[in-house]
């Protein structure tokens, strides 16, 4: 078929259908101007909403007693609309939802803003979201929104941090790469890095001490959980004890395999290259083998 | 140990992942009220209130207590918080007994409680400090060298984490409170999860919950209901870098169950001691305590756990309640220890019941297995 026999055809009667409410969904339409919900009672004592003029179940009139509901209701079931139509109420996707609002016996469809799927479930709690100008119109609720919830609280706090005098005097050593530790006199026990208190006797500690940086790996985990802050997956995380320390360092392994790793491994460190050395222990790039054969961990005493 | 405390009430929520229908208040009032209905009594009943969490960081509300208060009838009545990291819903449970025992107050109310669903505990726990090259490992990535080398020092055999993994899920299925309820779990099923932490699997960790845990103290002539006796309380705690430090089996621990023991007269804990209620975030972490309690010698404490001994029809059944693998509302996983342990001494554990229970350990564990509380309750009068 030719593409010129295609045309496009438009029925739409002049300023729309002039539609007779009736008593019954006049009243309903007329609440709802006036920004309030209401349903009527049938003679068996069910509440409609929206109303109807004959009950459903027997045919019967409904009675002339109307009963304010609502504003809020609960969510029975929905079709999720992901792409609106140019008819829609929503210009987003949104679902087309049954809900039943407080204190009626039916549920009304109308369009729920809900942001995304996931959000939606059975006995969702969620209340109209009313035009500025409301002329009588099932429209007059924009849209329904869910109740809120929950809420985000963005908390910060800045803070200005100073490593202090033991701390600085460590990264001084690590800008220059050299590993600086302090010797308590009293247990001999050697603390990298350099701190000014013994945690075991709380003794002063005034010697400093350079340590290598070569040590044993005592113990790891091969990390596979990715994060954004920390290094590709898998890393390998470990406790190296240095030649000459009495306490281990947490630190990165590197230029090995995840799966080569051993405890009693031999590592060293590698420095990134003096110009690019700042007061951080980001100058220690990672601990990597020596090749040496690997120590014996009870002699060390294990992972301590 | 002063004077004579018993836990009367114990109140605890359904433990899940998000608890969207309760405010923090709401949800520290549901167990401090089902805690006070056990207990036969309400909130014009209590003296003081005592309040545990984890850090501040977890849901970013700072001095949480304050603002507590009014959830859990405080209003006139000295309240406090207490934060020792992991181990803090014990820490609350001892604060709140010591209250009793100095003879300052007849009924103390003990609330811990988490909200883990309202950011996120590896975030909170990794606050990168300038100066460090921070390697973002959270908790499992701390613990798992840990158990590296408590496997190589011990030798036992890979699947013993896994044993445990499917014992305390399947007694969390008795258990009405458990977050984590995997009907059919066994040993395929954890072994097929993925490795987070190398040597930890996933289903080898605890899950993140929300959830909070209430008991009511007493002295002795204030007790109403079903009480569950006091027989020792002690805490303990260590730095976390110090020369010759033991991370298997710290000596903070050791410590601390040798002094809870010896004030409930407790020589043999394997046998003396009918039920346990032990602070096991990670698998490996049931052998390791069982050494460290002294439940088993070093390195033999993988062979109970192997042998069914820590299962619940065991002869010395560790976390009838499934245990933190199975709930963990980090605040709260201390204090429902405790709560645990007095649950079976009265009698009251339901289906996850140990028959005959007199004596029951509570223990809890934090920071960088640094810091530890334990008590022991039983059935009858210290």
């Amino acid at each position: 078929m030719s593409e010129d026999l295609v045309a496009t055809h438009v029925l739409e009667f002049p300023g729309g259908y002039t539609r007779t409410t009736g008593p019954v969904i006049g009243r309903f339409l007329t609440e709802l101007r006036d920004r309030r919900l209401v349903g009527v009672r049938t003679a068996g004592g069910r509440v409609l909403v929206p109303p109807l003029e004959y009950d459903p179940d027997t045919g019967e009139p409904v009675t002339e007693e109307y009963v304010e509901v609502g504003p809020a209701g609960t969510v029975q079931a929905w079709a999720w609309v992901g792409s609106p139509r140019p008819g829609h109420p929503l210009d987003r996707p949104f679902a087309w939802a049954l809900i039943r609002l407080d204190g009626a016996d039916t549920a009304l469809v109308h369009a729920l803003d809900a942001g995304s799927p996931k959000a939606l479930r059975p006995g969702m709690r969620v209340r109209p979201c009313w035009r500025a100008a409301t002329t009588g119109h099932i429209t007059d609720i924009e849209c329904f929104l869910p109740e809120v919830t929950s809420l985000v609280a963005p908390v910060r706090a800045e803070y200005r941090v100073t490593p202090g005098r033991a701390l600085t005097r460590f990264l001084e050593g690590v800008r220059d790469g050299r590993f600086v530790g302090g010797r308590c006199a009293e247990c001999a026990a050697v603390y990298v890095p350099y701190r000014e208190s013994c945690p075991a006797c709380g003794s002063v500690i005034e010697e400093e001490v350079e340590v290598a940086d070569t040590g044993t790996v005592t113990t790891f985990a091969i990390n596979n959980l990715p994060d954004p802050r920390a290094p590709e997956v898998p890393f390998v995380s470990a406790y190296v004890l240095l030649d000459g320390a009495d306490t281990p360092m947490i630190t990165l392994i590197g230029g090995v395999p995840a799966h080569e790793v051993r405890q009693g491994m031999r590592v060293r460190a590698v420095w990134v290259p003096p110009e690019e050395r700042t007061l951080s222990m980001t100058n220690v790039k990672w601990f990597e083998p020596t090749g040496e054969p690997d120590a014996d961990l009870d002699s060390t005493g294990g992972a301590r | 140990m002063g004077n004579r405390c018993a836990v009367i009430g114990v109140g605890q929520t359904r433990y899940q992942t998000r608890r969207r229908d309760v405010s923090l208040a709401g949800l520290v009032r549901e167990a401090a009220l089902r805690a006070l209905e056990d207990a036969g009594l309400t909130f014009a009943d209590i003296d003081a209130v005592v309040i545990g969490k984890a850090p501040d960081l977890f849901e970013g509300v700072m001095m949480p207590e304050a603002y507590l208060a009014d959830a859990l009838g405080a209003a006139g009545k000295p309240v406090m918080r207490v934060h020792t990291a992991g181990s803090v819903g014990g820490s609350t449970a001892l604060v709140g007994a010591s209250l009793v025992q100095g003879g300052v107050h007849g009924r103390v109310l003990v609330v811990a409680f988490e909200k883990q669903s309202e950011s996120n505990a590896t975030w909170a726990l990794t606050t990168h400090l300038p100066f460090n090259a921070s390697l973002v490992v959270g908790a499992g990535g701390y613990f798992a060298p840990h158990i590296r080398e408590y496997m190589r020092r011990s030798g036992a055999p890979d699947h013993v984490g896994t044993l445990v993994a499917v014992k305390d899920r399947r007694n969390a299925l008795k258990n009405p409170y458990a977050h984590l309820r995997i009907p059919g779990i066994n040993r395929e099923m954890v072994e097929s999860t993925p490795m987070l932490w190398e040597p930890i699997r996933y289903l080898e960790t605890c899950p993140s919950s929300d959830g909070a845990c209430a008991i009511v103290l007493a002295a002795e002539d204030k007790v109403t209901g079903t009480p569950a006796w006091i027989h020792g309380t002690a805490m303990r705690s260590e730095p976390i870098m110090v020369a010759g430090r033991d991370v298997v089996s710290p000596r903070a621990g050791r410590d601390c169950a040798a002094d809870v023991y010896r004030q409930a007269g407790v020589t043999d804990p394997r046998r003396e001691i009918d039920v346990a209620e032990v602070y096991v975030p990670f698998s490996w972490y049931e052998p390791m305590w069982l050494e460290n309690l002294g439940f088993a010698a070093e390195g033999e404490g993988w062979k109970l756990t192997e042998a069914g001994s820590t299962a619940l029809d065991g002869d010395t059944p560790w976390n009838a309640s499934g245990g933190v693998l199975s709930s963990n509302p980090i605040g709260a996983s201390g204090l429902i220890r405790f709560a645990e342990a007095a649950l079976q001494v009265r009698g009251m554990a339901g289906e996850h019941q140990v028959e005959g229970a007199r004596l029951a350990l509570g223990h809890a564990y934090g920071g960088g297995a640094q810091f530890f509380a334990m008590w022991i309750v039983g059935s009858s009068k210290p």
